[in-house]
């Protein structure tokens, strides 16, 4: 994803007051790379301050698709200071292209796994195999995690696989489903109810909180892969992961330059 | 030194809860933690502990307690009563706001919460193992608390042995004077997404609370609020607890503790931190009014809040629970004989 010049690059960016306890920041109204590199942008020069002793280290930052929400503790930080500051630093902290970490992450598309894959193609014109290889042929990046503990939002869906949500949600998507709506795609950590259509599983685990450094296996400005397995591969994996003799860095296609 | 409390019974919905598991929201981890912190550090004062010590959270019904090693000393923060049934059968009765010790085999039945919700503190804190820096419970990700779940029976509880005189006991008799009147926000961030009237109808009528409720968010009911020409839809941003969601419907929804960490419907006003703890105490029914301040305004009230507070702990007083040997008395006034509780040695008369 590069930073493209567009008017959202030079918007000025609006203050909003979540309550008493957080400020949101945000660059723009829309789902695209470009705003979106304003908010990793944003995440960045704060991150940075953070570290460097010029910004409260106790600050929560929660980057979003268009925005990002500093969480504080009002009792021991000044809001208007600090609303101040925030604006200084979104003012001119630009765009950041994502330069997170390349997954490529096994996802199994057998039927059983993917209940919604034969009726987004025949939806969309495509035949199964062709809406496959749209699932494995494009890099998504992550834009948010937020819903569960380590759902990630990701960007990049073609749009010839646009398809709205389900009018009558799920009660029950399995845990690792992987799935889409609208423009985005999504891989659900844990079992819930959902609206989102399902085209495939992983085995890997999204969430582990024995994982203290990284819980969530997905980070806002990763780029992700769906690598397609058979379903011998997927319960072999299921099972090493179960046994805890796996890895997630075996995942990672090389870390990639900001 | 530790101690262990087996549950004998788990009560309805008992979970353990601290002060919130921060740091982890950028990866979508709500913070959870206790629905109402000022009384949870209120139950833990009665005891000595850090505000934000782990505690069990009682939304209804009481759990039963057993001390199984190691003496512990609970406190009772809320509208709720206990009886402690000692090892030999001797029973006491243990009101709000109360401590009770209880010696190996003693077991405590917590009845059932009168108003809102109440805190069950343990002397030194519930230590279950800390997840992602916390204890609370959040139980759509199997996290903190016993298995990441409600307390069923079975479980074991570790934590603190007792550490000071098991015969002094604390109370206040009164239960925490908290805020009353309207439930005070801050508008937005979305307000500019509500009709001119929806706004006057936010702040100028009463809602209901629903049957909708739980840790997450509570569901009102009342006036429809109409959305503006920007809709009822917004491109998911960050939320927290206290933050006031409107959906299509109109009806508003109030987000709690356990509360997801981004949103994709407008919000219209956000509760202030020094109110958000008496949300946890709405039931089905309850009627809630909305009143605008500014930053300046919430900050005040949470001072407010904490001198409040203060006060209160100012006001734990010690006492010997009925059948305990008062030594001072014993001493100072030369009576002969006591017993130190139904369930322990008689104390032979001194000539």
């Amino acid at each position: 994803m590069t930073a493209h010049s567009c008017h959202s690059i030079h918007s000025r960016p609006r203050l909003l007051p979540l309550g008493d306890s957080a400020w949101t920041v945000e660059f723009g109204d829309d789902i695209t790379p470009e705003t979106h590199a304003r908010v990793l942008g944003f995440a960045a020069a704060l991150a940075a301050a953070q570290r460097d002793g010029t910004l409260d280290r106790s600050l929560e930052c929660v980057p979003a698709f268009r925005s990002l929400t500093v969480h504080f503790d009002p009792a021991t930080l000044d809001h208007a200071a600090l609303a101040e500051r925030l604006l200084a630093i979104a003012g001119d902290s630009g765009s950041r292209r994502a330069s997170g970490a390349t997954w490529r992450i096994p996802v199994c598309f057998d039927s059983e796994f993917a209940p919604d894959l034969e009726v987004v193609a025949a939806s969309k014109w495509l035949t199964p195999e062709e809406v496959l290889r749209l699932m494995t042929g494009t890099e998504f990046t992550v834009y948010m995690l937020g819903f569960l503990p380590g759902f990630p939002y990701l960007g990049g869906l073609p749009e010839a696989l646009d398809m709205p949500r389900l009018a009558t949600p799920r009660k029950v998507v399995p845990a690792r489903s992987i799935a889409i709506a609208g423009r985005t795609c999504a891989a659900y950590p844990w079992q819930s109810p959902g609206g989102w259509r399902l085209m495939g599983r992983t085995p890997v685990p999204l969430f582990d909180p024995a994982r203290s450094e990284r819980p969530a296996l997905l980070a806002p400005g990763d780029r992700v892969f769906w690598q397609a397995i058979d379903r011998d591969t997927y319960a072999a994996l299921e099972a090493r992961c179960a046994r805890g003799d796996f890895d997630p860095a075996e995942l990672l296609a090389g870390e990639a330059t900001a | 030194m530790s101690a262990l409390i087996e549950v004998v019974e788990g009560g309805v919905s008992v979970t353990v809860q601290d002060g919130g598991r921060r740091g982890y929201r950028s990866i979508g981890v709500p913070l959870s933690g206790a629905l109402d912190p000022a009384q949870l550090a209120a139950a833990n004062a009665l005891l000595g502990n850090a505000p934000s010590a782990a505690a069990l959270e009682v939304p209804l019904g009481g759990p039963t307690l057993k001390a199984v090693s190691g003496t512990v000393r609970v406190a009772l923060g809320g509208a709720v009563e206990g009886k402690l049934v000692g090892s030999k059968g001797s029973v006491l009765k243990v009101p709000a706001w109360h401590t009770a010790t209880l010696f190996p085999g003693d077991t405590i039945q917590i009845g059932g919460v009168a108003r809102g919700i109440a805190y069950v503190a343990v002397s030194g804190g519930v230590e279950v193992p800390l997840q992602l820096g916390s204890r609370s419970t959040y139980q759509r990700a199997a996290l903190g608390g016993v298995n990441g779940r409600a307390l069923a029976r079975g479980d074991r509880l570790p934590c603190a042995r007792l550490d000071g005189d098991p015969w002094l006991e604390f109370r206040n008799a009164e239960a925490p004077v908290r805020a009353d009147g309207p439930i005070r926000v801050i508008l937005g961030p979305q307000d500019d997404h509500f009709t001119a009237e929806a706004l006057a109808n936010f702040l100028g009528q009463p809602y209901r609370v629903s049957r909708d409720l739980d840790r997450m968010g509570m569901r009102l009911e009342g006036v429809a609020l109409t959305h503006s020409a920007l809709g009822a839809e917004i491109v998911s941003d960050g939320v927290t607890p206290g933050a006031i969601q409107v959906p299509a419907n109109g009806q508003p929804i109030v987000l709690l503790a356990d509360c997801q960490t981004s949103g994709g419907y407008p919000k219209i006003a956000t509760v202030i931190r020094a109110d958000l703890g008496r949300l946890g105490h709405l039931r089905p029914g309850a009627e809630i009014r909305f009143a605008s301040v500014t930053h300046a305004e919430a900050v005040r009230a949470l001072q407010a809040e904490a001198e409040a507070l203060a006060r209160w702990v100012g006001g734990i007083e010690s006492f010997r629970p009925p059948g305990v040997i008062d030594e001072a008395a014993l001493y100072g006034d030369n009576l002969i004989s006591g017993m130190l509780r139904g369930d322990e040695p008689f104390v032979p008369a001194i000539e």
